[in-house]
């Protein structure tokens, strides 16, 4: 029997915000005029509540986020969620279908960050930076999260068991590396993570505080007696195109294995959270870690350990293309770490950086801790294509892509097909001031009744391309669409209920 | 953006391939070490300004 590796994922990227020529601006505001410049005043707003959708709130301008600092958020024709949160501009991938999607869809929140930046009204002199990082080096982390759709079945303390030290160790190919550390750890030149030094716990419910490598928080956006979300809130944001690919494909072939009973016997660290700091700090990549029981280990040899059962669970039950792509790719990254970490600076942010640090180092004699090559680190993250140090790699030939700027260009304006993600993309992009708000698993809709129209979407894996492009394309009002709904046409797992 | 234009996907990386080039070694040498300043200067030009003032100022509020 062909088990098919088939996991709904996404991305969540706060990004780092500033504005030059106004000292002391307020962060708030500014991510506030980024949403506000991208969305426009015909935003459709997100609904936190499905139950009682807000039905005033509707639209906004970059003249009212003067007044409304608060919350800003819209949903995107490309089924993205692009907010405020926590003092920075935060977009959340459309749910997608298999790592290169994914992959595609977090590339294109960089292209959304830029336009809105170019576009966002702001005061003479001023000009907006948005960088796709997640550390302002001194002490201050936001995150990147990954979200994977499992199956409710596997009990969580499993999942704990065996996917804390693939998390811890999977940095070697995950991160997108940092000038020095933070947060009291201690000092080093260069390390890999940009996040390593900001986790302080082993499982918890914490995202801001106390960081936790398995975050535990319960919010499915789906059936919940069928599925969990999976919240990885350890990982780096990153700009190589084939990192993010490496990195969502990795993870979920590891819990797809899991799921399957393909994992065997956990690997356990005696230490998890030094084990993160140890390996972060360590760029050579030699050093160990020790394993319950007392075995030590390399990161490198508990990566391939994870790819050893991970590819034989794969030859046993079959894989998809793209998750065999995903397996080529892991080995070729563990190959060339082991014998060169250098040699990956093609398609790693983490060892680009460093090469490229290295290089200003010769050239210019500058000792670790000179203020260029911290801008040289930040720089490398800025997603203005004409500033950012990663396109510049690209443009020299120096880092790989896997994307053309057309299919960037396109994830930015539609939606993935195979999830509901198409549901709500096309529906925003149709009927736009209809739709009076939205969130993961429903929609709302002002049909001209008294009552407004809620579409709900509990399972993620419905209201694709397949099911209801034709309903759609039919549709030319929100009102017809809900009529067609009402009307039992049973195709696209949406019903309508009066809010 | 041109010197952004998309670069196909590739088994190799290109610095690895320039490195395994048969030709004598210097001579690969002096073409990387060119290449290599060349992408240096064109950073420099992008450079956000006063890097020490930049990088004091970047504070970011935490986040997730």
């Amino acid at each position: 029997m062909s088990r098919s590796v088939q996991k709904v994922l996404g991305t969540e990227t706060e990004f780092g915000i500033a504005l030059r020529g106004r000292p002391g601006f307020d962060p708030i505001l500014a991510s506030s005029l980024v949403v506000a410049a991208y969305a426009g005043p015909a935003a459709i707003h997100w609904s936190y509540d499905e139950e009682t959708p807000g039905r005033d709130a509707r639209g906004f301008g970059p003249a009212a986020a003067e007044t409304d600092t608060g919350m800003l958020n819209a949903v995107l024709s490309n089924g993205a969620r692009l907010y405020v949160d926590h003092a920075h501009p935060e977009y959340s991938t459309p749910e997608c279908l298999d790592p290169l999607q994914g992959a595609l869809y977090d590339k294109s929140g960089e292209l959304i960050m830029a336009r809105a930046a170019a576009t966002a009204v702001l005061g003479p002199g001023e000009r907006l930076l948005i960088h796709k990082n997640n550390s302002d080096g001194k002490g201050n982390s936001y995150g990147t999260h990954e979200n994977y759709l499992m199956a409710r079945a596997l009990p969580f303390e499993e999942i704990v068991r065996h996917l804390t030290a693939f998390l811890v160790t999977r940095q070697v190919f995950t991160g997108a590396g940092k000038v020095g550390s933070e947060n009291g750890r201690p000092a080093v030149s260069y390390q890999i993570s940009q996040r390593a030094d900001f986790f302080e716990e082993e499982v918890g419910l914490e995202t801001t505080i106390r960081r936790p490598i398995i975050n535990t928080r319960d919010e499915p956006h789906a059936d919940p007696a069928l599925y969990r979300r999976l919240h990885v809130i350890v990982g780096d944001a990153n700009l190589s195109e084939e990192q993010i690919f490496l990195k969502l494909g990795a993870t979920a072939l590891v819990l797809a294995a899991l799921e399957n009973g393909r994992m065997g016997k956990p690997l356990e660290l005696e230490a998890p959270v030094e084990a993160l700091w140890r390996i972060s700090h360590d760029p050579t990549l030699r050093r160990t870690v020790r394993l319950a029981g007392g075995r030590t280990a390399t990161a490198l040899d508990l990566q391939r350990e994870y790819l050893a059962r991970v590819a034989a669970g794969a030859m046993r039950d079959g894989v998809e293309p793209v998750y065999a792509r995903v397996l080529a790719l892991w080995e070729q990254a563990l190959s060339e770490l082991e014998a060169d970490p250098l040699s990956t600076a093609g398609y790693l942010d983490w060892t680009a950086k460093l090469a490229l640090l290295e290089q200003y180092r010769e050239r210019d004699r500058l000792a670790w801790d000179h203020p260029k090559l911290r801008l040289l680190d930040l720089q490398y993250h800025d997603v203005d294509p004409q500033r950012s140090l990663h396109r510049r790699l690209v443009g020299a030939g120096r880092m790989r892509r896997l994307f053309s700027d057309e299919e960037i260009e396109r994830a930015a304006a539609v939606p993935p097909e195979g999830t509901r993600a198409y549901f709500r993309g096309r529906c925003v992009a149709k009927y736009g001031e209809a739709v009076i708000s939205a969130n993961w698993d429903s929609l709302v809709l002002d049909t001209g009744r008294a009552a407004l129209q809620r579409v709900p979407m509990m399972d993620p894996l419905r209201g694709g391309r397949e099911s209801v492009a034709d309903l759609i394309d039919r549709c030319a009002s929100a009102a017809d669409l809900v009529r067609a709904l009402g009307g039992s046409d049973g195709r696209t797992g949406t019903q309508t209920a009066s809010s | 953006m041109a010197e952004q234009e998309r670069k196909q996907p590739r088994r190799n990386e290109p610095a690895r391939e320039a490195a395994a080039e048969p030709v004598a070694s210097h001579d690969v040498g002096g073409e990387l070490t060119e290449k290599i300043d060349g992408l240096l200067e064109e950073i420099d030009s992008v450079l956000e300004e006063n890097a020490e003032e930049f990088v004091r100022d970047y504070v970011q509020k935490g986040g997730q």
